[in-house]
């Protein structure tokens, strides 16, 4: 059983790996700007996922820290000169500081204040990112442009075709050290203080120092994923990094399925298409339409909440198992 | 010295509506453990429902009243349905419900009213009756307001059995089984009185703030932080923090950074008492979770 | 008749059982003593009955079937259980503990005449009305307790180890008024007590429970007399 388990999901993460890789080559355009888009969105749901699902712990303001990678990697190459492949590792690794000490406080009182502490987070970002303070950083409410990262001459590659196959190679590494951690001692540690703190404690599992780093590694795949963004759209606005960013990535991991690495794909594919799909009813249904994603999600939210825990990725393979037993 | 005072003046109509929202915070928390983060949508909903009724023709004083009636009756209706069914689920799961919950609402808002911002009109105009030439019409008129809904509060839950049944029933549940109290249709009245005076809080607000669906977001926020800075088991403080945030908020606003990071200063508040006090100035000693 | 019939009556925590088939009665109008050691069961029977936790198995109170209330419902019919921790709401006052006995009662001049006698029954706490409950004294928070049943005019009073952690005065003051209150008002007792002797003293009957059964049921005097009972619960 479990090598037909194992072999199962072998083949699925090859033909999503075929899938992904030829993908570049017979899209173009728009079509491939939202499939670099869909890996952004993993990337920041894998991390969102270590912490929430994993760790067990929740957080309604992780569109605060991919707003940090996002202009720390727009502030470094416009303000600084910094090439995106040194910008986006740089700011990333402010994220995991900020996502440190902003999880230290936060952390201390459970799942509670952590949700309401992030939840300030993110109502209060886009006002501090339009700060006219940091206007000579942030371009104020004008945001920043960026240029697009040309690809290495002689691989015949377009712009949009080598930015679709960095953030592949982001994705894929990233959740390559994700599934190392999970499966590791670490993750062990994590998912023993989601479910039984206490007990992790008494064996020597230093809870608060391995809540407040998992939050920080989770800052720092947000961070990745806002810095691929700034470069794949060309420009970074506060308006862009509000709490309805932040509440998408919660969507994203709940109907993705919480501590799945897997279902970070469903999650992002689904954050990225549902307001696409409402964008498009909203010319034979009007202006009504702009509503839809946002009653979709909450319904969403509350439906998986009561029927699937574990969001679509658990159900797949619950669906899996179900067949395997009775073919 | 003018404009320190207009500044607190307008800070202490602000706060009542904080305080009011942080109040309702409280009274669910005390009750089941939960923050409800549907609460500044749910306000939110109420206000346009009063809008609409006013858009109707009706006078002002009965869509409020009918307003505060009807969100009286979807607290309920909301608790029995949606939140009764998590009761036993972990504190995360709750969570979510909530967040759906505000973004169903955010998204009915934006469906049955438009996104576009609409003016709300205030039933208090002219002169205040006090604090001429530090608040406006309406912001004498929040206040007077802020301060009977929190009377009336009160006295329900001091003097009368019913409010006696409900205290009981947040303190300790299974005593007040035993006693015959119906503890379910208490936590569901509960969430009835919060719909009710969030919705109070909504339509002193939107005056102010501007009628939108996004217009209760900030509110919310500045409420989370009064009811963290008070004490989240403490109506008391609860009332005491949300006046607190809304005077501290306008004065740092004004002086220090700036009107148009207030937001950052509730965010602050709240950091800054998670650092030094967390239970908040009048809540119960908290214990740090491992 | 009796006023409370179990009949097979098992009882969970979560999955694992704890009450393994149990039948006894209550005496109507009597007073009848659950015994047994520490763990036994005898809490866990008394919480089974009031609906605190899983059980199955018939229940009879009055003649009418319990199985399926709610504690509230249960509670609404006449059975008042005073709690093993006596239960007080310790963040009200006495005033407001009473008060809240009388919930569910609408007869406005009952309840302020029952006021009137549960003071004179427990004069402490006339004197400490208006304190906090949590401030009282064991003794006087088990008087409280015990006080707040009676007002809600209980045919059946269910009491989980009232002598517990308190001075053989108190003990013996409240026992004083447990008699009185059966024999004055009729109404039915249920007690639950490691402190055999006492209970035996007070009881007309007596169960006793061990490890989740029943191991002997009868009058007091046979119960006293039993050479097993008297080692092992009666210390002599």
């Amino acid at each position: 059983m479990a090598d037909a388990d194992g072999a199962l999901n072998a083949l699925v993460a090859i033909a999503v790996g075929i899938i992904a890789l030829a993908f570049p080559f017979v899209a173009s355009g728009y079509h491939l700007y939202q499939g670099a888009q869909v890996l952004i969105f993993a990337v920041a749901l894998l991390g969102l996922n270590l912490l929430t699902g994993f760790n067990g712990q929740i957080s309604l303001g992780h569109g605060a820290f991919f707003a940090i990678g996002g202009y720390g990697t727009a502030i470094l190459m416009v303000k600084f000169g910094a090439p995106y492949w040194a910008a986006i590792p740089l700011a990333s690794v402010l994220c995991f500081i900020a996502g440190f000490l902003f999880g230290f406080p936060a952390l201390r009182f459970g799942g509670l204040y952590l949700a309401l502490a992030t939840f300030a987070l993110a109502v209060a970002t886009p006002q501090i990112l339009s700060y006219k303070g940091f206007d000579a950083f942030t371009g104020g409410s004008q945001g920043l442009t960026l240029a697009k990262p040309q690809p290495p001459s002689g691989l015949g590659l377009t712009a949009d075709q080598w930015l679709y196959l960095v953030c592949l190679a982001c994705a894929a590494a990233l959740y390559w050290a994700a599934r190392n951690l999970v499966n590791g001692r670490i993750g062990r540690a994590l998912v023993a203080i989601r479910d039984q703190p206490i007990a992790a404690e008494t064996m020597g599992v230093d809870a608060p120092l391995y809540k407040t780093t998992c939050f920080g590694v989770s800052a720092l795949y947000a961070g990745v994923a806002g810095g691929l963004s700034a470069i794949a759209v060309g420009f970074v606005s506060p308006e862009s990094f509000g709490l309805p960013l932040s509440l998408a990535f919660l969507v994203g991991v709940v109907v993705g399925g919480l501590a799945s690495l897997g279902g970070a794909l469903f999650g992002a594919l689904f954050i990225e298409f549902v307001p696409n799909i409402a964008d498009q009813l909203t010319v034979s249904f009007g202006e009504g339409a702009k509503a839809l994603p946002g009653a979709i999600y909450g319904v969403l939210l509350i439906l998986v909440m009561a029927a699937m825990p574990t969001g679509v990725a658990g159900a797949a393979r619950a669906l899996a198992s179900f067949l395997r037993n009775e073919g | 010295m003018g404009a320190f005072l207009h500044q607190v003046a307008s800070g202490l109509a602000l706060g009542g509506v904080y305080a009011i929202m942080a109040l309702a915070l409280v009274m669910i928390y005390q009750a089941t453990q939960l923050i409800n983060f549907a609460q500044g949508e749910m306000a939110m909903f109420s206000t346009y429902f009063a809008w609409k009724l006013m858009d109707l023709g009706e006078p002002y004083w009965f869509a409020f009243f009918a307003t505060v009636i009807a969100s009286f009756i979807g607290g309920i209706v909301i608790e029995r349905l949606i939140v009764r069914p998590f009761a036993k689920a972990p504190v995360l799961a709750s969570v979510i419900v909530f967040i759906g919950l505000s973004l169903i609402f955010n998204s009915l808002a934006g469906w049955l009213y438009g996104y576009s911002v609409t003016s709300f009109d205030s039933p208090f105009t002219g002169r205040p009756w006090f604090g001429a030439g530090y608040m406006s019409a309406h912001e004498a008129g929040a206040v007077l307001v802020t301060l009977c809904v929190l009377a009336l509060v009160y006295a329900f839950f001091r003097f009368t059995p019913l409010g006696l049944a409900m205290r009981a029933a947040a303190q300790n549940p299974e005593s007040s089984r035993l006693v015959g109290i119906r503890v379910g249709w208490m936590l569901a009245i509960g969430w009835g009185l919060a719909a009710a005076i969030g919705s109070v809080a909504g339509m002193m607000a939107a005056p102010i703030v501007y009628l939108d669906p996004n217009m209760m977001g900030g509110v919310l926020l500045y409420a989370f932080a009064g009811a963290v800075l008070g004490g989240i088991d403490s109506p008391f403080g609860a009332v005491f923090g949300g006046v607190a945030v809304g005077v501290l908020g306008n004065l740092i606003g004004a002086y220090v950074v700036g009107d148009e990071v207030k937001l950052s200063v509730a965010l602050a508040i709240i950091i800054a008492v998670l650092v030094w006090r967390p239970s908040g100035l009048f809540g119960r000693r908290l214990v740090a979770r491992v | 008749m009796a006023i409370l019939e179990a009949k097979g009556l098992e009882a969970w925590y979560g999955p694992v059982r704890a009450v393994h088939g149990v039948d006894f009665e209550v005496e109507n109008g009597g007073v009848t003593a659950l015994l047994g050691a520490n763990g036994a069961g005898k809490t866990t029977i008394l919480r089974a009955l009031s609906g605190l936790i899983r059980r199955s198995g018939e229940i009879r109170f009055r003649g009418h079937s319990m199985s399926g209330l709610a504690t509230e419902d249960i509670a609404r019919l006449g059975v008042a259980h005073v709690p093993d921790g006596r239960g007080t709401f310790v963040d009200l006052t006495v005033e407001e503990n009473l008060r809240l006995g009388a919930y569910v009662r609408a007869d406005r001049q009952g309840v302020r005449a029952d006021f009137d006698r549960m003071f004179a029954l427990f004069p402490r706490l006339a004197e400490r009305r208006r304190q906090q409950a949590g401030t009282l004294s064991g003794g006087e928070q088990q008087m409280l307790a015990i006080a707040r049943a009676l007002l809600m005019r209980p045919a059946l009073l269910m009491l989980d180890e009232p002598s517990f952690g308190l001075a053989p005065l108190v003990v013996a003051e409240i026992f004083r008024a447990l008699a009185e209150i059966n024999r004055d008002e009729g109404v039915s007792l249920l007690l639950v007590e490691q402190n055999a002797s006492l209970a035996l003293d007070l009881a007309g009957r007596a169960v006793l429970i061990e490890t989740g059964r029943v191991a002997l049921a009868g009058p007091s005097q046979t119960i006293r007399a039993d050479d097993a009972v008297r080692r092992a619960y009666l210390g002599y």
